[in-house]
Parts: C-alpha cells; structure tokens; sequence
C-alpha cells in the first residue's frame, strides 16, 4: 500500500535526495543517479500528467526509490497512484487518512496491468 | 451479448459501493462539490439545469430485455421530479416561447418524466433522478450489469461499435471482441483517468463506415493486409465541437495483437501534451493538429518502447481473444414454432401484413439483410410525433424488452441514430413482429428519412445549451407527417444540436441545425453537406454554414424551402429512381440551397 502522510506532518529529510519534478518535465529523461525520492505534482487533482510520469519512473526506468504524490491530493485518488508506482502521498489539508484505507480493500483486482501489477487480468489468470 | 463473467459482476457491484460511499463522504461534509465532481461525473451524474442526469453505459449498444427492464425500473421509480420542481421548470420553459409550424399547431416545451434518453453514443440517460436516490439507481443497475462507469469526465468513453458488428452482410471482422477488449482495459485505467478531456473511442467492423470513425478521439476500421492478416487503420484526432476535425490516419495497419499496446501509446502522449490551459482546446484534435508528423512519431516511439522495453505486458494473446469472442454466444434462431392454429393465425397475420402498404414501406426502410439469409435485422424507430427522439417511457422500454425477448433471443441495440435494433429476427416472424411494434407504437417506417433525425436534448434539459433542441425537432416532425411526402425526400440526414458541443452531431448531417445565443436569446444556425462516413453520406466532413443564423420561428421554414431546392435540382438516375438529397447537393453545390435558406427569413427580420 502507498503510505500515506497527513499533511503538515511531513518533516524535511536533509539526508535524503529528493528530486521535484515539475509536470512537463519528461520522466524518461531525467537523471536519477543518487535520487532517494521523486516528487510529482498535482497542482489540481485533476490535472493528470503526474499519473503518467509516476508509470515511467517506475515500470519504465525502473527507479526503486520513493515516489511521492503532493499538492493536491484527495482520498479517491490515492489507489491509483499507488498503481501508477506512487509510494507514498502527502494528503490535502484537512482530509481523513481512515477513509483512505478502506478503498484500498475495494476491488478484488483490477482489469488493466499496472507498475505494480505489471500483467493485465487476462495474462495473470 | 457478451456474457459477464463473475469478475465482472463483482467489479461493477464494488463500483457502486464505492459510489455509494463518496456520496456519504460527500453528504457528510467530508468531499466538497468540486471534489465530488469528478467522481460523480465518471458514475455517469451530471448536475443539469433543473436536476441531475444519469447517464448510463450500454457497451457497444448491446442490451438485454432484463436491462431494458431494469431501466424502464428506473424510469418508473426513480426518474420522478417532485411537483414543486417541475412546475418550476416547466414554467421557465414556458417562458423561451412557441415555435410555429407552418400549417400546424406551434410547438411548445412540455417537460416529461419518467424515460429514458438513448444517446448517438449508445447511452441510456434520466433527467430527474434525485441525487439522494443516486446509489440506490447504481445497485439496482449493477444488479443487472450495467453501470456509468466513465460515461462523463476527461476519460475513455463508453466504447462504440457500428450498429451491424457480429451480424453484417459487409463484414470484415467483429469489432465485439476487440470492444469489449477495450472496455475492460480502459475501465477504471488508473493512468488515464485524468486526461486533458474526455476521450471517445469507436470502432467499425463492416466495409461501410458505419460508426462515423473520422469523428472519434480513435476511431478503428478493421481491415485485413495483403498477407490476410487482421488489423486496424487507426484515425486519430477526430472531433467535433467548435473545431471539427476529421480524425488522420497515423497507421494503415496495426496487428490486432497491438491492439491495447498502441492505444495505450495514443493515449499516453496525449495525457502528456495535451493541452490543460484552454477547455477549447485540450481535446486530443488539437494535439494531432498542432504537432502533426510529431505526434505521430512520438506516439510510433512509445508503442516501440512499450512492446520492446516493457515487454507488451497487454499484447493480445490468440487465446484472449477467443476467450472474449466465445462469450458472445450466437443464439441458435428457429422461427417461432407454428402448428394447428397457430399456423392458421400466422398465415392471417402474414396475409393482414402483406395486403397493407404500410409493412412494405416497414420492410424498405426498417428491415435489413443479415448475413445469416435466414435472419433479417428489424430497427424499431424511436422517431414518433408526441416523443423526443430517442425517448422511451417505461412501458415502451418494457414493450421493447417484450419484443427483443420474443423476436431476438432477448436482445437490442441501441443504435446511433438513436432508434433500437433487434438482431436476430427470424425472416418467418416478420409479419407477427410488425404488427407486435405497430401496437407498441414503434413501427414508423422512418428509418432514414427525414423524420429519423438525431437530436440531443438541447436547451429543455441541459445546462450546457445555447437553445432547445426538442421544439424545433418537433416542429419539423409535425410538418412532415406525411409518409408519400418524406419517402418522397428519401434519404436524408437531419442532425440537431443544442450546443457547440454537438452532442447531436449536426456537424455530420447532411442538413445540421445548432443551437446559438446571441443576447440571451434562441438561435439556429444552419449547416449543410455534412457526411458521418457512410456510403450515402461520403467521406466525413463537417457542414457548411448558411450565413447568419435563423430564429427558431424561421428554423421550419427554411429546412421546408431547403428541401424544395433539392426536389427542384434533383436527376432522376439510370434506374428511374431519384437522387438523394446529399448527392444533389454535391453535385449542384451549396449556392441554391444557401440562396433558398436565406430567402426564407422572416422580412421583418431583414427591415427591422
């Protein structure tokens, strides 16, 4: 599961190095040597393009390392970040992590593969 | 009909929980309006002028007699305004005026309840279900697998075929597979469920275009190469709205095996790229527009990246395929069994049927060949004077589910022209089958003609419109009772829009009329020469516009004076029949039809 950070509750790591990734920036090209955690926008949760870049990092280019979702980030959006390759999410100000964990337990699984589950349904059965 | 498998029947249940549980979170104060709204939007809930709208996905079009049940259920039960509201709105309605008709009685707006809407995208949509009801209508509807899973949002649509797949005569391969394919790879995407805008996908299996490719985000023809393999030509970045475009071609031939791996490509670039900062042009249109021969390349070096470096974890394997293809069971078709007395009656019903013109004139224009020679495919017209076009009233969508269930092994289509197809008819019960859908009232032999006009439900309904729709799509239904009149105008497709939105695809019409505001007033503009890509209509292409546009009041009169050219400018062909509306245009040009239109405003109007 993705981990899932209250807001203001999120410390700076001086010993970690973190990369911010601005939205138009292109995932597959950025250097990611030395990187311990990417950070992905969503200026409006429904601004998509973080979705996308999160994939490429992490099934693309393979990066290990954390992937975090901030900014905008609500409760319904959380299970498909984790599936897009997010690791953890910085909550919107003012939302309830407990609602968060039981949409995690919704579906059974899920047709599409993913960066998690990189097959799709038909292959995995 | 494709058969839902128990994963399926699981996932669409778990969906309306989930629905069920942010419109909690919603009531609870926890979601804010402008949060729930993308949630409730890829459920299918609108909020519209006067209540919300529901729209429901029928896959394809394809539709049981249970699910016609279910949503005449719904409409009955839950597509039911209080007083207070309607009366409310029934007066502001009131208040946008009449619309004459020459020789008739003026059109006004009387708002219903209690049907169903069905959509050019093979929707079914309720304009009254009250928010607090929403959950309730999405269990009952998961109870009989259906759902408005991605029916609105900046997603991937409901998938759409043409209205023949599995059952044409001109068939290159059914496009049901590869659809239901595509819908269970785009449900729920969790990469792509955030676009810059909505995003429409159609596919067509014929040698006809019958699903108006050119017009679709992608649209798929299914073609064969020279080595007889299967595959697709992929259109990209069509569409309508304030700038139509036809789709362009990015690949001649893509293995079917591909399928999922390109479009994930397609669609990857445009989440990308796609532009976020104007709502007019984030459509992927404007993407393919814009970058041309790029879009293409970047889109060929994704796929390459996909396949190659990802592995193609979503490549079709031949035994997906036929896994998919094999739940579309072919129902075994047998004539309804007739002896003794029933096979005196039927002889009575087919002798009543035979000595009327009217079953004739039904076998012409609503009855079709099917490429099994026993069988015929029979569209029941849901263009009647009284309804808007594609309405159905609970009885009549029980009524349709009783016919589908007698005549067609239980099933429907709901077609783009938004009428309803039964597929398997056996060609003995044509008779009994006519005479079942005169009484249901949906044996107008229309299909095609004039009256068979594609309308969306305009400034009555949606909060969106410049104008109504439904008045003047009723105006031009009452002039144009007489059936020697309209066989006599031939085919012709009459396409209304009460927005730039066009959702009533007037872009495509031969003759298309759009809903315009000028100082919060109703106008009409009028476009002529539009073509879906059908063999009558010629390559897609938008319309051309007749100068400024009309009041509704002259709307009528200049479709009539319209009309008149053509019978006026119209050859007689080789075989003693006349040419079709859309052919004449082409070939005299726009000019005549223009100067009659414009000849036919109001001369008040002109001195005022």
């Amino acid at each position: 599961m993705i981990q899932i950070l209250p807001a203001g509750a999120v410390a700076p790591d001086e010993n970690l190095n973190v990369l911010v990734l601005a939205n138009d920036a292109d995932a597959l090209s950025v250097p990611l040597e030395g990187v311990d955690r990417v950070e992905l926008q969503f200026p409006k949760f429904t601004d998509g393009r973080a979705f996308t870049q999160a994939r490429l990092l992490r099934q693309r280019r393979g990066f290990s390392g954390d992937i975090r979702a901030t900014g905008d980030v609500l409760i319904d959006q959380l299970v498909q970040m984790y599936r897009v390759g997010f690791s953890s999410a910085v909550l919107k100000e003012g939302k309830d992590p407990a609602d968060a964990e039981r949409q995690f337990a919704r579906y059974a699984a899920f047709y599409q593969g993913d960066a998690v589950v990189t097959q799709p349904l038909f292959a995995r059965s | 009909m494709y058969q839902y498998t128990d994963f399926d029947r699981q996932f669409v249940r778990a969906r309306a929980a989930q629905f069920r549980d942010q419109l909690d979170r919603w009531q609870a104060g926890k979601l804010s309006d402008e949060e729930l709204r993308p949630l409730r939007l890829q459920n299918g809930w609108y909020i519209q002028r006067y209540a919300p709208m529901l729209r429901i996905a029928v896959p394809y079009g394809d539709i049981s007699g249970t699910q016609l049940r279910a949503l005449a259920k719904v409409a009955r039960e839950y597509d039911q305004p209080d007083a207070e509201l309607l009366r409310d709105a029934q007066a502001k309605q009131l208040a946008l005026g009449e619309v004459p008709v020459p020789g008739g009685t003026p059109v006004v707006t009387h708002l219903k309840y209690g049907y169903g809407h069905f959509t050019t995208r093979t929707n079914v949509q309720f304009n009254w279900i009250p928010i607090t009801k929403a959950a309730d209508v999405m269990e009952l509807l998961a109870s009989v697998n259906m759902h408005g899973i991605q029916t609105s949002g900046n997603t991937i649509r409901n998938i759409t075929t043409d209205e023949l797949a599995g059952i044409a005569v001109d068939e290159v391969a059914d496009p049901r597979p590869f659809a239901e394919i595509l819908r269970q790879w785009s449900t729920l995407h969790p990469e792509f469920a955030f676009l810059p805008r909505k995003f429409k996908v159609a596919l067509n299996g014929t040698l006809e275009d019958r699903a108006a490719l050119g017009w679709y985000d992608i649209g798929l023809q299914l073609v064969k190469n020279e080595a007889g393999e299967l595959g697709f030509r992929v259109q990209v970045g069509g569409g309508m709205g304030r700038t139509p475009i036809i789709g362009t071609v990015v690949r001649e031939f893509l293995p079917w095996q591909h399928l999922l791996n390109y479009i994930e490509a397609c669609i990857r670039v445009y989440n990308e790229y796609g532009r976020r900062d104007n709502l007019w042009k984030a459509r992927i249109k404007i993407l393919v527009k814009a970058e041309g021969q790029r879009y293409i390349d970047k889109v060929e070096q994704e796929f390459r990246a996909i396949v190659e470096l990802d592995g193609g974890p979503h490549t079709l394997t031949q035994a997906e395929y036929d896994r998919v293809a094999a739940s579309f069971v072919e129902p075994a078709i047998k004539p309804n069994s007739r002896k003794g007395a029933a096979a005196q009656v039927h002889a009575i019903v087919k002798a009543d049927a035979e000595a009327d013109p009217l079953y004739a004139r039904w076998l012409q224009r609503n009855v079709r060949a099917h490429r099994n020679p026993e069988l015929r495919i029979v569209t029941l017209s849901f263009k009647r004077l009284g309804y808007a076009p594609g309405d159905a009233t609970a009885d009549q969508m029980e009524a349709a589910a009783e016919l589908a269930e007698r005549f067609s092994a239980g099933e429907a289509r709901l077609t783009h022209e938004q009428n309803l197809l039964l597929p398997w008819v056996h060609q003995e019960d044509l008779p009994e089958l006519w005479a079942a859908a005169r009484k249901a009232g949906f044996a107008k032999p229309n299909i095609g003609l004039l009256t068979d006009m594609i309308a969306c439900p305009g400034g009555d309904f949606c909060s969106l419109a410049n104008a109504r729709s439904l008045p003047i799509a009723e105006a031009i239904t009452q002039r144009y009772q007489d059936l020697d009149e309209e066989f006599d105008l031939g085919d012709i497709r009459l396409n209304i829009s009460g927005c730039i939105n066009s959702c009533g695809h007037h872009h495509a019409g031969h003759i298309g009329i759009l809903g315009v505001d000028k100082d919060g007033k109703e106008w009409y503009q009028v476009t002529l020469g539009g073509s879906d890509g059908t063999e009558l209509s010629g390559p897609a292409l938008p319309g051309k516009v007749v100068g400024p546009s009309f009041s509704a009041a002259e709307v009528p009169v200049v479709i009539e004076a319209v009309l008149d050219t053509y019978r006026r400018e119209r050859r007689t062909t080789a075989d003693g029949k006349s040419e079709s509306f859309i052919t004449t245009l082409r070939r005299v040009g726009i000019e005549p039809f223009k100067a009659a239109a414009n000849g036919a405003r109001f001369v008040e109007r002109e001195t005022a």
